[in-house]
């Protein structure tokens, strides 16, 4: 059996294509997903019970779910209920927001209490309102701490992408199939995306290192 | 100014403050002290509404801290408040911790601000020190800007919580001394602290505290010189009389 790694060189537009999309919407997702979150945490501790409730109940249901059932649902499901198709990529970026959304806001709400209450008493003392201390004093230092948490989050979403095959969106993962079955070269390409994802990922998971040990000190 | 009529209150069933009534007024400073875990820090937080009450009245230049129609982030923007651990914003510069709440609550400019944050930490010693995080700078220090950060606001009063507590020996004088210079301006003042130093030198009067009760309310000379009650006269040659 011959190796022939020339077949990745042809195929390179094609699967850096691919790779684009999977950038994406990690990109979107975590963003959109954070935004969500937020308000997820901050619902979650606002010391109202049925925002709280609310929020709770948001979160175990999209953890007690499969992320590729959540993709399906807005691909399958929404269309009926709304009357038209959502797309594959639409329905592939809502279902991952809001499923990232409960992780990371279980993440989120950890950073905001890992600040300390004084810090929220010096705010209100000074006038700031629940509004203002949230955004000027709590979440910047929340963030600053829960950095490397959430791209270590970050990294599993852009493993996760590769689900989107389902849809039939030609994300990184499906480029490569599609390649491999085309050209027979079914070892050579999965051996290559495995060195791509292993790439982008450890050099994710040295970066949120490095910004931990910096924490650290 | 601040007037505190019959406040209780309680965290769940512990009754943390029983009855508590006194009377600061314009000018004047009152120290309040007592065992630790007496409600002093607690009572103090009581007067700006960090701390909610459930019985009686608390009233700051006549408005009720309780009352339901009181805009308290307006109320507390008028009375200045320095923490026993200083409580500044590690993610800021000295500058931005002293502007913020001048940007924010009061509306003023940024200009405006950095000047009043000088001009107040010229003040109080630190104009070197206008760049740096507070994460750089010593407790003493720490603590001085936290004072300038609340005069910032231009209060009618300041509340002290334990302002010298968690300080090491040495810096705890640079502190007194600002809040000497604070008093002797006419500055309002309500100072929960254990140095009895300050209080003797400063307060017109002394409130002193035990399990949640105001047991004893009197001008300083005359608490120091013959407190009435048994427990105030323990606490002093408690504190008065270290090895």
């Amino acid at each position: 059996m011959t190796f022939d790694f020339g077949v990745i060189v042809d195929a390179l537009p094609f699967l850096i294509q691919g790779l684009g999309l999977s950038f994406l919407l990690t990109i979107l997702a975590a963003s959109g997903g954070i935004v969500l979150a937020v308000v997820l945490a901050l619902m979650r501790l606002s010391g109202y019970r049925s925002l709280s409730l609310i929020s709770a109940a948001y979160v175990n249901f999209f953890r007690s779910m499969p992320l590729i059932l959540v993709i399906f649902w807005f691909f399958f499901l929404v269309p009926l209920i709304i009357g038209r198709p959502v797309g594959g990529f639409y329905s592939a970026l809502i279902a991952f927001t809001l499923f990232e959304a409960a992780y990371y806001s279980e993440i989120i709400r950890a950073g905001i209490q890992s600040v300390s209450r004084g810090q929220i008493a010096a705010g209100y003392a000074t006038g700031l309102t629940y509004a203002q201390t949230m955004r000027f004093i709590v979440l910047p230092q929340a963030f600053r701490n829960m950095t490397p948490v959430l791209l270590t989050q970050g990294i599993v979403l852009f493993q996760d992408t590769s689900l989107v095959y389902v849809v039939a969106l030609r994300d990184f993962m499906t480029a490569t199939t599609i390649v491999a079955r085309n050209e027979g070269r079914l070892i050579e390409m999965y051996v290559f995306a495995a060195a791509v994802y292993f790439v982008i990922c450890f050099a994710g998971s040295l970066y949120v290192r490095r910004l931990q040990r910096k924490h650290g000190r | 100014m601040i007037e505190l009529r019959n406040v209780d209150k309680w965290f769940d069933d512990f009754h943390v403050l029983k009855n508590c009534s006194t009377n600061i007024a314009q000018g004047e400073v009152v120290v309040v002290c007592g065992p630790s875990g007496s409600g002093k820090s607690t009572l103090i937080k009581c007067v700006n509404g960090l701390e909610p009450f459930q019985k009686g009245e608390i009233t700051v230049d006549g408005v009720s801290v309780g009352g339901k129609s009181t805009k308290l982030p307006k109320l507390r923007s008028r009375i200045g408040m320095v923490f026993q651990n200083f409580e500044l914003y590690p993610h800021m510069t000295v500058t931005d911790n002293i502007c913020l709440a001048q940007e924010k609550v009061l509306g003023r400019g940024r200009q405006e601000s950095e000047e009043k944050a000088m001009t107040l930490l010229t003040r109080v010693g630190l104009s070197d020190q206008a760049a740096k995080h507070p994460g750089q700078l010593s407790g003493g220090q720490q603590q001085r800007v936290a004072i300038a950060r609340a005069l910032a606001l231009d209060p009618i009063a300041m509340l002290f919580d334990e302002p010298t507590s968690a300080l090491d020996p040495e810096m705890i004088n640079e502190v007194l001394e600002v809040m000497v210079e604070l008093a002797e301006e006419g500055m309002t003042m309500m100072v929960v602290t254990h140095e009895m130093g300050f209080a003797r030198k400063v307060a017109n009067r002394v409130v002193f505290m035990d399990y949640g009760e105001i047991v004893e309310d009197a001008e300083t000379e005359e608490f120091f010189g013959s407190p009435r009650s048994d427990r105030a006269q323990q606490f002093l040659s408690k504190i008065l009389h270290h090895i």
